[in-house]
């Protein structure tokens, strides 16, 4: 393990501004990711989560503080960073192939190498028989699968994952939050995904962040360590610890149904 | 719209009586739709045959048959249909282009779309014909200026249609996008063109429609040769057979040019 985090946030404060007045969406967030880690970061709706999303996928400028990915300041999009968005947000005029190789054109990285990793990735994970058809014939699960290929494919360190889930519905969410855990891990990927979903959020990850209300800043982080056989978020939400990392967190969202 | 109406083997009886049912449906609309045709051109005829209405005034189908013949023996029908053909097709086509390069320009700059806002609402509301003698007089009476107002009655419209079909792509496929870190000009190329090829394919079958108004406006104006022209001339020298036989084929040129962008529109989105 190296003896820097992957990465650094570092009081990192975003503001928006509009002609009413200002937002503070984010304050003071310091926060370490080591490689290979998993990180969940739950919190109430509109506490600023996708925020700190948008900032690590160098989309937004921080009002204050700093992220720093691999000891680089991020001050854009970088290729080190592998974003995964709510729906699969797969485009219907091209074939899942070319839809893997969306971002590797985009960063002019179309190589015999780079589709041959490409590609056996698809195959890797079943969907090589797919790459000519065209996502409305796949199902959900297999658009997410094609999704998160298409983030892999360029090779990032981290992936985001906003609410990467969300669209999919009970079954096969469960299904497919198996499916990218075990690809993130084979694939030896740092991840930080943003949920609303707190047995989604511990079920995956290694440490669970939680968010405060508006302006979000980091209530409490809880390292997530689940007795379970198989390593695997359906699994895992049958570990005894479970239930107890829930009610905790539960409480700490304090989320009042008015 | 055609359904497929072959019955598959294997199925149950009451597929088939199904089938057998919204086929017969099928057929009697068509039958219906021709019977109704037949009456019409039927009455039409009789009524002048039976000096109901004034054949000078009225013409009739057996008049404008006459005159579709003679006008094909004489040879200079198929140049006035040419030209006018001609001409749609140019207003219409450059319409598109030029419609779809403003929008993508104005999706480029939002300062400028928000400048040009307000030209463009006051521009869209205005009766593009009016400016037909003003375009006669710049561009010259003849095929050219009746294009330029072909192209200007399609025009606003499709900027206005294209650059909204540009606004309403989902952002977050734009988002997406942008974390690969896109160029603008890799957003455009990559998601908001693709993204809108069903607008500027319906801006194509409205610009088809609007040109025809175009055209046989500009030919009214103009009146030195095409359909319109023939209408116009029809009309001042009291020959209804040349008037009517002049908008029936006119009525066809005009379907036939939607059928042709229909057909485009199914090779493009298969």
């Amino acid at each position: 393990m190296k003896a820097e985090p992957l990465v650094r946030i570092k009081n990192l404060s975003i503001k928006y501004h509009t002609l009413e007045g200002e937002i503070s969406a984010l304050q003071d967030i310091s926060l370490d990711v080591k490689e290979g880690e998993f990180i969940s970061i739950v919190g109430p709706s509109g506490c600023g989560k996708s925020t700190l999303l948008n900032a690590l996928a160098g989309l937004l400028e921080p009002s204050a503080g700093e992220i720093m990915i691999n000891n680089q300041r991020v001050k854009g999009p970088t290729p080190l960073v592998g974003y995964m968005p709510q729906s699969d947000q797969l485009f219907q005029w091209r074939t899942i192939w070319k839809n893997v190789l969306l971002g590797l054109e985009v960063q002019n990285k179309v190589t015999p190498e780079t589709k041959a990793y490409a590609a056996g990735l698809l195959e890797k994970y079943g969907l090589k028989e797919f790459m000519h058809a065209r996502p409305n014939q796949l199902s959900g699960g297999m658009r997410q699968r094609v999704a998160l290929i298409r983030t892999l494919a360029i090779n990032p360190e981290i992936l985001l994952l906003d609410e990467a889930f969300s669209a999919l519905d009970y079954q096969t969410r469960l299904l497919v939050a198996d499916e990218v855990k075990q690809i993130i891990d084979e694939e030896h990927k740092t991840a930080i995904l943003v949920t609303h979903d707190i047995a989604e959020a511990i079920s995956m990850a290694d440490r669970v962040v939680v968010l405060t209300r508006r302006p979000g800043r980091i209530k409490s982080i809880h390292t997530i360590e689940l007795t379970c056989s198989v390593k695997t978020p359906i699994k895992c939400r049958e570990a005894p610890e479970f239930r107890q990392y829930f009610n905790l967190i539960w409480k700490e969202l304090d989320i009042n149904v008015a | 719209m055609s359904l497929d109406l072959t019955a598959p083997r294997d199925v149950s009886l009451d597929h088939l009586r199904y089938i057998r049912e919204k086929r017969a449906y099928k057929q009697k609309v068509r039958v219906c739709q021709v019977l109704l045709l037949i009456a019409a051109l039927a009455f039409w005829e009789i009524a002048t045959q039976l000096r109901w209405i004034d054949p000078f005034i009225f013409s009739s189908p057996s008049r404008v048959i006459n005159t579709l013949i003679s006008l094909h023996q004489e040879g200079n029908l198929y140049e006035h249909i040419g030209i006018t053909l001609y001409e749609t097709a140019a207003g219409f086509i450059l319409g598109t282009l030029i419609g779809t390069a403003v929008a993508i320009i104005l999706w480029w700059s939002d300062f400028l779309a928000e400048v040009l806002d307000q030209y463009l609402v006051v521009l869209n509301s205005l009766p593009k014909i009016a400016l037909g003698p003003i375009i006669i007089v710049w561009f010259g009476a003849g095929a050219s200026a009746i294009i330029v107002v072909a192209l200007l009655v399609s025009v606003i419209v499709t900027i206005l249609g294209v650059y909204s079909g540009f606004s309403q792509v989902d952002p977050d496929k734009v988002k997406l996008l942008k974390t690969f870190g896109a160029t603008k000009l890799q957003v455009l190329q990559k998601v908001i063109l693709p993204a809108s090829v069903p607008t500027i394919i319906s801006a194509l079958k409205i610009n088809v429609g609007l040109a025809w108004v175009g055209v046989i406006v500009g030919e009214f104006l103009v009146s030195r040769a095409g359909l319109g022209y023939l209408i116009v001339y029809g009309g001042q020298v009291f020959r209804l057979d040349l008037v009517m036989a002049s908008v029936i084929i006119l009525s066809l040129a005009a379907a036939l040019m939607y059928q042709a962008v229909v057909y485009l529109e199914k090779i493009i989105t298969r």
